[in-house]
């Protein structure tokens, strides 16, 4: 026999679901490429520091600026749903709610990066 | 320990703090008086408070996760080596923030 698991104990999703090495591999992933992003967005906010609507208007909406910003919230978003997801399966231990906590951090870093990246494309399509 | 802790905080924070760029973002896209309003938060003193915070957050993050990518290869275990590496991954950025924030308040014509 191959498999020691219950077939109860995979339905409930308990035990290794083998995709550790792929969540390992992609946090490290959008780490790097964050770096030179969030160096990016901070200095692009430093420079706008108390410039008005119609400045930062056109500063978002040049395709260039709204590349590397949408770069930016998609591997930010990627990363800190991964990253939340290490702090809920490290300290949650009841089941129920750490499932429900796992649902909340998809559905937050879904809401965050559309909300974003809706936000871009109408700055910079306008 | 503690070092290790303040990585998740930091994290955390920077998770919750994704709010904020959602608002600026949705604020410029949405018209001038939902970007007044967003500005009034940004430039009081919580707002202000707030985005200091978020802006030592961000860079102490940043070099904690270099600091473990240097350790994820598996170099830098010596004594001496962790110490220094430590002290520049809680140092550098204290020092890029402050730097931020001063030339921030230079690009707003403060001084």
């Amino acid at each position: 026999m191959s498999e020691m698991r219950t077939p109860l104990s995979r339905v409930r999703g308990l035990g290794s679901a083998k995709k550790g090495t792929e969540h390992f591999w992609l946090q490290r992933v959008t780490a790097i490429a964050n770096i030179p992003l969030a160096v990016f967005f901070v200095s692009a906010i430093v420079v706008h520091a108390g410039a008005d609507y119609l400045t930062v208007k056109a500063f978002l909406s040049r395709p260039i600026v709204a590349l590397v910003m949408l770069l930016l919230i998609l591997s930010m978003v990627w990363h800190m749903r991964l990253g939340l997801q290490i702090v809920i399966e490290d300290y949650i231990h009841d089941h129920t709610v750490k499932i429900l906590a796992l649902i909340l951090n998809t559905f937050f870093a879904l809401a965050v990066g559309t909300a974003s990246v809706l936000a871009i494309l109408k700055l910079t399509l306008a | 320990m503690f070092l290790s802790i303040l990585h998740r905080a930091t994290g955390i924070a920077l998770y919750v703090g994704t709010l904020l760029l959602v608002w600026w973002l949705m604020a410029a896209a949405t018209g001038p008086e939902a970007f007044t309003l967003f500005q009034g938060f940004a430039g009081s003193w919580i707002g202000q408070m707030v985005l200091f915070g978020y802006t030592w957050a961000l860079f102490h993050h940043m070099f904690g996760g270099i600091k473990h990518f240097i350790w994820d290869t598996g170099a830098g275990f010596e004594l001496s080596t962790v110490e220094w590496i430590s002290r520049g991954a809680t140092l550098i950025p204290i020092l890029l923030t402050l730097m931020s924030w001063v030339l921030a308040y230079k690009f707003m014509g403060a001084f």
